[in-house]
């Protein structure tokens, strides 16, 4: 694939600011084929706030979003996001932020740019289901030049977990999936990986496609600075792609309400066993 | 027609949650008037993968080659993709497990079939096709037409209890054909957790503690109770941020969403974000000294007390009723 190329890698180098902050000097006083300049998309999504009150309207087919606060999902945010501006602090490149949403998206969009992203795409468009967004943030991709995807683990709000592998095999790219830790070197990464009880720690090469979990990064809080200069960071709005989307919620429902809690006295465990025995089925 | 299902082997074993995907699909073969055939990939034992037949699909294809002893997304992906359309399947099935979750987005992108992830139901086959999924970490359901041919669903751990009966599988090789470039990372190493007890998210017993315990030493109780019972152990957030406990057993909206027949909290709030993670479990059992505690609101049981009095006791009581 050609904009993935080496070739591509170098042009960058040479035609492609460095993050201003941190670039004074870098690229004369290096030879440019051992520049890395890290070029990272970050996919974010826009969800209710994790104490929000979940209700729906009109017959359970929508969500009731009145009052509810919106947010970037935590797992894009604390840590896909935060380990991106990570990578690029320690070795330049540009941090680009992606969202699939309407226009009451870019308050969260703005406050990734204030996390410390460099720039914004907003592809125009409701978030039908995984596999049109995904779809959505393949085109763009193949207009830039990554050489890393970051995603959230899931959203809290669908917990799909899906987007990723969509998006790595859309763009034919290797994806790792649920990453914990990742460590930049050259042209290869390492990744840790959880899987059930335990650990798998995976090198491979650039581009490719991640999901970021707990661990990979600590939670950021903007400062004032990156508040002022995330209102003149560029955010494009680019429009929708035509493609379909597979699935299609038709109604929500909520879970039937715990009935009455049944106390137990500290003193008689022996009944709790019981219950949890012949009432409960549980032990 | 069929229903395709990837029955996951790890280190040359099926996982609990194998068996429920292939009860599953099983399952929903009949209720579609087909058959279900599984794909397993890498090492197994012939007499395990017969015996996915007690669980009710008829034919087992194995795909085995040395590269792929380990789990590779590309090629295990491609193989699954490959089955399916060999043996025209109209839904692919999958656990909702952490290699699943690598995997059903590329299948659906190959097979361009819509995929609903995490169901934890049989899927509405009478008017379309939809199916049941947790949506809200927990909080509300969603019911997801799918609308493509091809269908592709990940199912939950736990969701559901397999059933078995008399049976075997007839198995068959199967080869894909893979090129290098599907092997696209190097494992450099592999560290399990070995407490021997069952990974949170497939766990039916857990024994869970929070921020109450007072500090890391005074865990001794938790485990006992927990050893008691086989379970599992979890903690709240703020344990694990603070390494009271370690990060994976970390549940709740941000941590691990679990799904136990029986979750016991002790000295544990009840937030908001703790409960999205832990109120699909079947009973919950609540131990907290303030009888004000908002999760007793989402508790079947609670016991108002101080936990270190508390636990002690129950953990006996439990020790007796096994004993007897
Ligand atoms: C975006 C976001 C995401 C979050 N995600 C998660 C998540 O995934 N999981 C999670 O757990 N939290 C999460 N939290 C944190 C959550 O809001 C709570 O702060 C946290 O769950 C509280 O942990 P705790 O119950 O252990 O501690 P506390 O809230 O401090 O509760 C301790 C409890 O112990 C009781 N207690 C004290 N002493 C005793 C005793 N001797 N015997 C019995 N009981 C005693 C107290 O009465 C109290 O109820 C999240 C928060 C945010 C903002
Ligand atoms: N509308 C969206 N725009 C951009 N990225 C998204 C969107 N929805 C989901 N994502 C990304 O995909 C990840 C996984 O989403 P999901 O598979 O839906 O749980 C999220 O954590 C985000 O990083």
């Amino acid at each position: 694939m050609l904009w993935f190329s080496g070739n591509c890698r170098i042009f960058r180098a040479f035609n492609k600011p460095v993050d201003p902050r941190k670039s004074s000097g870098r690229i004369e006083a290096q030879n440019p084929f051992e520049i890395l300049v890290m070029n990272i998309l970050v996919c974010i999504s826009k969800v209710p706030d994790t104490t929000s009150k979940i209700s729906f309207t009109d017959n359970n087919t929508r969500f009731n979003e009145s009052g509810v606060q919106f947010i970037i999902n935590p797992y894009d945010e604390w840590y896909a996001l935060v380990r991106a501006v990570e990578i690029r602090e320690a070795g330049g490149g540009e941090v680009t932020v992606i969202n699939v949403g309407r226009q009451d998206n870019e308050q969260i969009i703005r406050k990734a740019l204030a996390i410390g992203a460099d720039k914004a795409i907003r592809v125009d468009a409701d978030p039908a289901d995984a596999m049109y967004v995904a779809r959505q943030i393949a085109e763009q991709a193949k207009a830039g030049s990554y050489d890393m995807i970051l995603l959230g683990k899931e959203t809290i709000e669908y917990n799909g977990s899906v987007l990723g592998g969509m998006l790595a095999e859309l763009l034919d790219l290797p994806y790792i999936s649920l990453a914990s830790d990742l460590q930049v070197e050259g042209q290869s990464a390492t990744l840790t990986r959880d899987i059930e009880g335990g650990k798998e720690v995976l090198k491979l090469n650039m581009p490719f496609v991640a999901s970021a979990q707990k661990g990979m990064a600590e939670a950021r809080i903007p400062n004032m600075r990156g508040i002022m200069m995330s209102k003149s960071k560029p955010l494009t709005v680019v429009p929708a792609a035509e493609v379909a989307a597979p699935t299609r919620v038709l109604h929500y429902e909520l879970p039937p309400e715990k009935g009455q809690v049944k106390l137990v006295s500290p003193d008689n465990m022996e009944e709790l066993v019981r219950l949890l025995h012949e009432e409960a089925k549980a032990i | 027609m069929s229903v395709l299902v990837y029955a996951e082997f790890i280190d040359g074993k099926p996982k609990k949650s194998t068996l429920e995907v292939v009860y599953y699909a099983a399952q929903l073969a009949a209720q579609l008037q087909t058959k279900a055939v599984a794909l397993t990939i890498g090492p197994a034992e012939q007499a395990d993968l017969e015996a996915l037949g007690q669980y009710g699909v008829e034919k087992v294809l194995h795909a085995d080659e040395a590269r792929l002893s380990q789990f590779q997304s590309r090629a295990f992906s491609r193989l699954i993709a490959a089955a399916a359309s060999e043996n025209s399947a109209q839904v692919v099935v999958l656990s909702h497990s952490a290699n699943g979750k690598a995997l059903a987005g590329r299948i659906a992108v190959r097979l361009e079939a819509g995929l609903v992830p995490g169901v934890t139901a049989l899927p509405d086959t009478s008017n379309g096709f939809s199916v049941r999924k947790p949506v809200f970490s927990g909080k509300a359901y969603a019911h997801v037409a799918v609308e493509s041919e091809i269908k592709v669903l990940s199912v939950n751990p736990n969701s559901l209890k397999p059933q078995s009966a008399a049976g075997s599988a007839t198995v068959e090789k199967f080869s894909g054909s893979l090129q290098d470039s599907d092997f696209d990372a190097e494992l450099s190493s592999r560290d399990m957790v070995s407490t021997g007890a069952v990974p949170l998210p497939e766990a039916e017993l857990v024994v869970s503690a929070g921020r109450g315990m007072k500090g890391p030493e005074n865990w001794g109780m938790i485990e006992d109770l927990a050893d008691s019972l086989g379970a599992t152990t979890a903690c709240s957030r703020p344990v694990a941020d603070t390494g009271w406990r370690p990060h994976h057993e970390h549940v709740g909206q941000t941590g691990v969403a679990i799904k136990p027949n029986l979750y016991i909290a002790v000295g544990i709030s009840g937030a908001i974000q703790h409960l999205a993670g832990v109120n699909q479990s079947k009973t919950i059992v609540v131990i907290n000294k303030d009888a004000e505690a908002p999760f007793f609101k989402a508790a079947d049981y609670g016991v108002v007390g101080d936990a270190f009095e508390v636990v002690p006791k129950l953990t006996e009581a439990i020790r007796r009723f096994k004993n007897s």
